[in-house]
């Protein structure tokens, strides 16, 4: 029996020290494979007297019970720091940056037409685009601008020829819309426009949405009501609106719209030019000429129109400061807005 | 138009603050644009008058004057070069502010006490620049406040007028809207006939009726023209912005200012005959008042005598009949021209003239009778002199304008009832005569000076503006009654602008309208670049072809500006004329210069090339669903680098280019490194094909590696052809993994390694097979393309 304990104690030994599973696998076959050490220990149980047997197995079971179980336990701490040196390994720093193509963005132009586009669509306007060359009818003549119209002398129009020139306001394409178009007519045209004027607060192209809506039973009170709600809307405030009188050929009543300064909220400041009112858009209700040269009844249906400028838009939204970071596309500019 | 409270309320004065009438005018269409002080602030300033003037005994150019404060006499230095004595003057007293910083002491001048300063008009703010003192007229009073006498405490207000409002160009006509927008009577002055003290008349005669169908004229004799214009009538022109001349100009210049009516005054000596109001001749010439001479065309309207043209009609005068210091005898001229005959020729000249202005817009035909009266009284009482009868001569004057006017039509235009009387009352005020009332409309007749009112919609505005925009309804209206079409068969333009920015481009908006040197060089040669006839400036003077200048021209300035890396896009037009049409044609076009990753550790740095660019089109093209539509093939642009640069089509059409710019170009923009290109027509890329999902195959794919050595010049696009034509339906995807050339390839050949998936939908695919279609098409490979086996 002796003999069992130092067996038993050296097994237990060997396996504490084993490095690795291979090296205890080769402990579990020396001591309890079918030729192990231990498993020998139960063939001489047959040299002691019967009444020892019992005992004597029991003890020899119990031991080979304890290698097994201490070859198990070795073996999974094994593993388990097997498994932590692996993770260690693979161990990152995740505070690096990751690994990615830097996105682009839009235009604060573009960014700002298409929320002016978005915030129109759900009124069921729909988004129209037309050339930006153009002759001389669609911009005035149609309009209601005749030649030598004292109006023209307000648009410093870019000419190829007498006739062909580039557009001075996006109203064209609402004429070319009202041609081919039937009443009733809801959309909005934004695009590029041009005047022959280059200064601190003018460039030779700029942007415009214009905006038109022909139905029967149009009034004022509608235009009113879409205006305040678009304004109030586009800058997410409850701002103060103004219609005055103004004058365009093409739409009377006519209207200039002052929406409450955005910056200072109506206390006077650099923005606004110490007025407390930001002039932000034209409109009126469709000129009955205007409607006549497109082919519509003027009778049946009334409409109204209007336009803004998006880049000044875009400005006041964006606190721009200088009209002419727009044009310039510099990109530390320009990635602001992704 | 700009002018002085206090004038206007001379004929209009509603009780109302300046602030309440500056609000008043903006929003009644007239708006304000700015608004300034008369006078610089100032205090301490009385009438003066100049008693006696002797030489300082130590400077040559000041002098000792003694000067009446309406007290005392007090000594007082002065350097102007006008003082005299018996002047009145403005006197600034010891103790005086002139301006912040500017306080009048007590002084010694070269040893002389000097107890005050005389002052000028430029020392007052009253003029940007003055020679000397200003000299008060005899009957000023000595002692009395300035700033009183000159009435200096008024406000200058200026209004900027839309090109409808010519009626209101006048004191006259702002009164007359401040009189309607306050409801009280306005108090025009009154203007009497002035009866003539001699016979002469001087023969008109109008040669062009319709231009011009009224033409009053006067003569007036032995007038004093060495003679200074008052004080008064001096100031308001200053506060209209107008400087004074001499009598005749600044009598006609208040004339216009005050009633709106231009007029122009001749030297009777020099005319010839008579006045013909005519159309110019062929190569007319005429010197103008302002030095220049100009060629008439034979659209525009003359005053001429029997000789020759003396003045561009409504416009300017010219300078040979022009008032001069030796003027002893004097014709004036008030007349009606056609605003169409004068619209748009000052411009043609290169002008613009305060009566060009007016005339363009409509001046009240039923003016110049009244106002040849109010010029003569003027002229008179500062000239002397002797005038003869007014003589009117008359064609067939604008018939008078009769606009009906519905209720209804009021009702549905601005969505509000406006009570009847008050329809009547507002629009009588504003000066229509009511001519026919019936149960459901009226007639209205509109006045001589409106000529903005021709139909009923005019009479609503009206209406509306005085009853007031901000009192009109507002009604939220209802949104659309049906949805909107959303159709899934074309890409919008947002969505591959949003793919762009996703895939690392920014967008960009840059000018229509380029250089043409640069653009030239980035055009595809077989269009016309269509050119701008008054373009701001030589480097955006022509239309741009393509979108790459603009690009180009972005990519520089961020290069200046130490970017190393430019990925941008933009989208637009594109200009230019074919066969003589005008083409304009909306493109999406995309530079790419530099790394291909931000600067970063993780990765080998690596410079984008022509197939991070293709990727990108890729990336676009395969929004439409219908990628297998689309090819690239090797073809030359002249803005590209042979060899580098492909033609992007779509079933068999053109629809943009690809490739690294030329490098020429490149070395002449000074631009380190390749720069890659494409443009697309932003129609044939929108349309897409609706996604229709296939039934996903239940049975094992099969791969098949494929590794040929082939000649260098090899195009991929036909070898991938040839292997999915044999291969046929079962051949699911091919990838080429690899191109190598080198160690053990002969020269001139290259290797490309291609991996094969295929897949059966209904069944498993057996080796035999498979192998039997490798064979097919190795067998097709070698044969066209002389390809082996690796």
């Amino acid at each position: 029996m002796e003999n069992l304990e130092n067996l038993a104690n050296s097994a237990l030994q060997a396996i504490a020290q084993a490095k690795n599973a291979a090296e205890l696998d080769g402990l579990r076959v020396e001591y309890l494979g079918k030729k192990g050490s231990l498993t020998e220990q139960l063939k001489s149980l047959g040299k002691l007297p019967a009444e020892e047997r019992p005992a004597a197995g029991a003890a020899i079971n119990l031991a080979k019970q304890h290698v097994q179980e201490a070859i198990n336990q070795r073996k999974s701490s094994l593993e388990s720091s097997a498994n932590s040196e692996l993770l260690r390994r693979e161990a990152l720093d995740v505070t690096l940056p990751g690994r990615v193509q830097q996105a682009g963005s839009l235009h604060p132009v573009t960014r700002t037409i298409e929320r002016i586009e978005d915030i129109f669509s759900v009124a069921g306007f729909d988004t129209v685009e037309g050339p930006e060359i153009e002759d001389d009818y669609h911009n005035f003549e149609a309009l209601n601008i005749p030649d030598h119209h004292p109006a023209r002398a307000m648009h410093d129009t870019f000419y190829f020829d007498t006739n062909t020139l580039l557009r001075t306001h996006t109203s064209t394409v609402q004429v070319r819309v009202m041609e081919t178009g039937k009443a009733p007519i809801r959309i909005i045209c934004p695009g590029r426009v041009y005047r022959c004027d280059s200064d601190l607060t003018h460039t030779p192209m700029f942007h415009q949405v214009e905006g038109l809506l022909i139905d029967e039973n149009v009034s004022f009170a509608d235009l009113k009501g879409m205006i305040e709600d678009f304004l109030r809307q586009f800058f997410e405030a409850d701002l103060s609106v103004r219609f005055r009188p103004s004058y365009f050929p093409f739409t009377e009543p006519s209207a200039e719209v002052d929406v409450q300064c955005v910056s200072c909220r109506g206390k006077g400041c650099r923005v606004c030019s110490q007025t407390g009112w930001l002039e932000i858009l034209g409109c009126g209700m469709v000129h009955p000429k205007v409607l006549e040269l497109s082919g519509i009844d003027s009778e049946k249906y009334t409409g109204y129109a209007f336009g803004m400028g998006v880049d000044r838009l875009a400005m006041l939204r964006y606190q721009i400061t200088d009209l002419r970071l727009l044009f310039e596309n510099d990109l530390r500019f320009l990635q602001q807005f992704s | 138009m700009k002018f002085s409270e206090k004038w206007l309320r001379e004929w209009v004065n509603p009780k109302i603050s300046t602030a309440e009438l500056l609000a008043q005018l903006t929003m009644a269409g007239l708006e304000v644009d700015s608004v300034e002080p008369a006078a610089s602030v100032f205090n301490g300033v009385v009438v003066g008058e100049v008693l006696t003037v002797e030489k300082h005994p130590d400077a040559d150019k000041l002098n000792v004057c003694q000067v009446n404060n309406g007290k005392e006499h007090l000594q007082v230095v002065c350097g102007a070069p006008n003082v005299a004595a018996g002047q009145k003057v403005a006197f600034a007293l010891v103790g005086a502010k002139l301006g912040a910083d500017f306080k009048i002491k007590q002084a010694k001048l070269r040893g002389v006490e000097s107890n005050g300063m005389l002052c000028s008009a430029e020392e007052l703010g009253l003029a940007e620049k003055s020679d000397g003192i200003i000299v008060l007229p005899p009957d000023a009073l000595p002692g009395q406040d300035f700033r009183d006498y000159l009435q200096l405490d008024d406000t200058l207000i200026d209004v900027d007028l839309t090109p409808n409002r010519g009626d209101c160009l006048s004191i006259q006509g702002l009164a007359r809207e401040v009189a309607v927008l306050n409801k009280v009577k306005n108090n025009p002055p009154q203007i009497t006939d002035i009866p003539a003290t001699i016979k002469d008349t001087f023969p008109v005669e109008l040669l062009s009726p319709e231009d011009c169908p009224r033409y009053v004229g006067r003569v007036i004799r032995n007038v004093d023209i060495s003679a200074t214009s008052p004080m008064w009538l001096q100031e308001k022109l200053r506060r209209s912005g107008i400087r004074s001349i001499d009598p005749a100009v600044d009598v006609t210049n208040y004339v216009l200012l005050e009633l709106g009516q231009p007029m122009h005054a001749f030297d009777l000596d020099v005319l010839k005959g008579g006045i013909q109001v005519r159309r110019a001749h062929k190569s007319e010439k005429l010197l103008l008042l302002d030095g220049r001479e100009i060629e008439i065309n034979e659209d525009t309207l003359l005053i001429a005598d029997h000789e020759k043209a003396l003045a561009l009609a409504g416009v300017m005068g010219g300078e040979h009949s022009g008032i001069s210091d030796k003027t002893q005898n004097l014709f004036l001229e008030s007349a009606f021209f056609n605003p169409l005959i004068i619209a748009g020729k000052a411009r043609a000249y290169g002008m613009h003239t305060d009566a060009s202005h007016r005339f363009e817009r409509g001046v009240d035909y039923e003016l110049p009778l009244l106002a040849i009266e109010r010029a003569t009284e003027l002229l008179l009482s500062i000239v002397g002199g002797e005038a003869g009868p007014v003589l009117a001569t008359d064609a067939e004057l604008p018939a008078s304008k009769e606009v009906g006017l519905r209720p209804q039509r009021i009702k549905s235009l601005l969505g509000l009832d406006i009570p009847h009387a008050e329809v009547e009352d507002i629009l009588q005020r504003l000066g229509l005569k009511l001519v026919n009332k019936a149960a459901d409309s009226w007639l209205f007749r509109v006045p001589s000076w409106r000529f903005d009112i021709d139909i009923e919609a005019d009479l609503i505005e009206e209406l509306a503006r005085v009853y007031g925009y901000d009192k009109l309804p507002i009604s939220k209206a209802s949104t659309g009654g049906t949805l909107k079409s959303s159709s899934e068969s074309k890409i919008s333009l947002k969505q591959l602008r949003r793919r762009l920015n996703s895939i690392g481009y920014q967008e960009v908006i840059s000018y229509s309208f380029v250089e043409p040197g640069l653009e030239n060089k980035l055009a595809a040669d077989h269009s016309e670049v269509l050119s701008l006839a008054n373009p701001i400036s030589s480097d955006m003077s022509v239309m741009r072809r393509n979108l790459w200048s603009g690009l180009l021209q972005t990519l520089k300035h961020n290069q200046n500006r130490q970017q190393d890396r430019v990925r941008i896009f933009e989208s637009g037009l594109v200009f230019s004329k074919e066969a003589g049409k005008i083409r304009q044609e909306a493109m999406l076009g995309a530079l790419l210069w530099g790394p291909l990753l931000p600067e970063q550790w993780a990765e080998k740095a690596k410079n984008s090339d022509f197939y991070d660019m293709k990727g990108d089109i890729e990336s676009l093209i395969g929004m439409s669903n219908d990628s297998a539509a689309f090819s690239f093939e090797a073809a030359e642009h002249p803005a590209l680098q042979v060899g580098q640069s492909a033609r992007i089509k779509r079933n068999q059409q053109t629809i943009g280019w690809l490739g690294a710019l030329h490098p020429v170009t490149q070395k002449e923009l000074d631009i380190p490194g390749k720069v890659y290109l494409f443009e697309l027509k932003i129609n044939d890329l929108t349309k897409a094909k609706l996604t229709t999902v296939r039934t996903l195959s239940k049975y094992p794919s099969v791969r098949r590696d494929l590794a040929l050595v082939v000649e260098e010049g090899l195009i991929y696009a036909d070898l991938e052809q040839l292997i999915r034509q044999q291969a046929g339906e079962i051949l699911d995807k091919i990838v080429l993994f690899d191109i190598y050339k080198g160690e053990n390839i002969a020269a001139g050949k290259k290797s490309l390694a291609l991996g094969l998936t295929f897949q059966h939908p209904s069944r498993t695919l057996n080796d035999e097979e498979i192998n039997e279609i490798i064979n097919k098409c190795i067998k097709a490979l070698e044969a066209q393309f002389n390809a082996e086996l690796r």
